[in-house]
């Protein structure tokens, strides 16, 4: 030990020492770089692929699921799986492709309760407050409904039919004398449960599951709609705040027609 | 001292008691895994990160545990539990019992070595033993930087037990690779010197007072067999060879997976398994005085 520091600066083994660990500190950011990009990669979920309820959102999911398979398990309809090397979702998590098997929506969620990582949420102790993903009907020219004729499967088929599936009547314009409906699946109850995608009669689905952030918009943060808020206030926000109201001008307005010609919109109209 | 010839020293017995007791216990746990989707009888479910043994027992891997709390998850109670369990075995047993009784991939690494033997291939990629730990901290702190698990898309220990209960997928290339690594890359390269399970596991077995002891270390006669079988044949040098410095019979490093290969192997019968938390050189069972 006493000749450590008798050792010249240039000495082999130290040379040695610091080459070695320069290669080491080469190669394991090296490899550290792949697999951090690799798992970038992987954050990015197919949009086929659905996670089971109460799944974290995906960033943070892929931080909690410890890939032990428990809820694949618990399923008592075997839909579940777990991604294996090669495909596009994280390696060992749970997903389920709805076209090939939709969530049953068991009211007891076991998948849910066997999770022992916390990956999926325990505190999703109601299966129709699920958020899976969000059923989009996404090719208006192929699906039936749209022109015209009264398949429906997707709205017989959805667990919460009238809630997360409605059929709003339309004018046929084609026919001019016939109704369509069109299926139009609501937000705010949908759980992503695949059963309309699943039961779409067509070869390739029109109406599809995707992730919620894909398939939700959002508006700015500042839009109001006027007829909400003025619900909320009891009252119109704007007609007594003097606000004056200009004279609509028309395209074929002539100089001699007196100005605001047209009555002054309908009160609470606007937004 | 791994390229040391391996000259018999009239035991060589390559598969005796322990190499059994070991393949048992390895398949025996995979097998009460693989119970549930072959046969139907579902004992235990999930897989080594996390399991369920009879619908009661959680067992979570704290390696798992830890990556989770580096990814900025507070992991439920259940796996807390599960891991604490896990976690007093191993500080009981020594981590890396782990490596050699139940990790699935120690038969693919095995396998290999004893090929790489077979074939008489000697030299290769040169890696320090000491890598696995920075294995280890790169992993984590990779971890911590993504948020995800990222270890878990290429750990080949969670892939080749994950797919043989749950579907392999294309990870079985991962593991062919790593087979063919250990023949022709490097010796032992995976188990020995890169695995970062492993080495959480080894740094969990420092307490441990269950130890492979050189016992009998004075009948030695140099005939390096436990050399020439043991995976990490660094840590025997010091018990078998330390009688005249005072160091203690028992294999004490963390290194060491309690595997046993050395006790099969040797002709003097100079290993046994031991428990005892002092390493006293006067435990050897003929310490002589002239030693």
């Amino acid at each position: 030990m006493t000749d450590k520091t008798l050792k010249p600066l240039t000495s082999p083994a130290r040379r040695e020492f610091l080459l070695d660990a320069g290669k080491t500190a080469c190669g394991l950011s090296l490899a550290g770089l792949c697999l951090g990009l690799y798992s970038h990669q992987t954050q990015a979920l197919p949009p086929g692929a659905i996670r089971p309820p109460g799944a974290l959102p995906e960033a943070d999911f892929l931080g909690a699921c410890i890939r032990c398979g428990l809820c694949v398990r618990d399923c008592p309809y075997q839909i579940l799986k777990l991604a294996t090397p090669g495909e596009h979702v994280a390696t060992g998590t749970p997903y389920f492709v709805a076209r090939n098997l939709p969530c049953e929506m068991c009211e007891d969620i076991p998948c849910v309760k066997a999770c022992p990582s916390g990956a999926l949420d325990h505190s999703l102790t109601d299966i129709n407050k699920a958020q899976m993903g969000l059923a989009v009907l996404i090719d208006h020219e192929t699906c039936l409904n749209f022109l015209g004729l009264r398949c429906d499967v997707c709205y017989r088929v959805c667990p919460l039919i009238d809630k997360a599936i409605t059929l709003e009547q339309q004018h046929n314009t084609r026919t001019d004398k016939h109704a369509v409906f069109i299926p139009t699946v609501h937000s705010d109850a949908c759980t992503g449960c695949g059963k309309c995608e699943k039961g779409c009669v067509l070869e390739t689905p029109a109406i599809k599951v995707l992730p919620r952030p894909l398939a939700k918009a959002e508006a700015g943060k500042h839009y109001r709609l006027g007829w909400e808020e003025k619900k909320k206030a009891g009252q119109s926000l704007i007609e007594e705040q003097g606000i004056v109201d200009l004279p609509d001008r028309m395209p074929d307005a002539t100089p001699d027609a007196a100005p605001g010609g047209l009555p002054p919109a309908k009160q609470g109209n606007q937004l | 001292m791994s390229q040391a010839p391996a000259t018999t020293g009239g035991g060589n017995r390559a598969i005796g008691k322990w190499w059994i007791m070991r393949r048992l216990s390895q398949l025996g746990i995979l097998g009460l895994f693989l119970l549930g989707p072959l046969g139907g009888v579902w004992v235990v479910t999930g897989n080594l990160n996390s399991s369920l043994t009879l619908k009661t027992l959680p067992l979570t891997d704290p390696l798992y545990l830890l990556q989770m709390l580096a990814a900025g998850h507070m992991p439920y109670q259940t796996a807390w539990i599960g891991a604490a369990i896990v976690l007093v075995f191993y500080l009981l047993l020594g981590g890396r019992v782990f490596c050699g009784w139940v990790c699935p991939m120690n038969i693919v690494t095995d396998s290999a070595a004893w090929l790489r033997a077979r074939l008489r291939i000697k030299g290769g990629v040169r890696i320090p033993r000491k890598l696995r730990l920075w294995v280890l901290g790169g992993m984590l702190v990779l971890t911590a930087i993504s948020g995800t698990l990222a270890w878990e898309l290429v750990n080949p220990v969670s892939m080749l037990h994950r797919g043989l209960i749950f579907g392999m997928g294309w990870g079985w290339l991962i593991i062919l690779a790593i087979f063919l690594f250990d023949v022709f890359g490097s010796q032992r390269a995976w188990c020995g010197h890169l695995c970062p399970v492993g080495a959480f596991y080894g740094l969990l077995g420092k307490a441990s007072p269950v130890h492979v002891s050189a016992e009998k270390r004075a009948a030695c006669n140099d005939c390096m067999d436990c050399f020439a079988v043991c995976p990490e044949p660094q840590v025997i040098t010091p018990p078998l060879r330390g009688a005249a410095k005072g160091v203690g019979p028992l294999i004490n490093d963390v290194d060491c997976s309690k595997c046993g290969r050395c006790i099969d192997v040797c002709g003097k019968d100079v290993f046994r398994f031991r428990i005892a938390l002092a390493n006293r050189a006067a435990d050897a069972a003929d310490a002589s005085p002239n030693n």
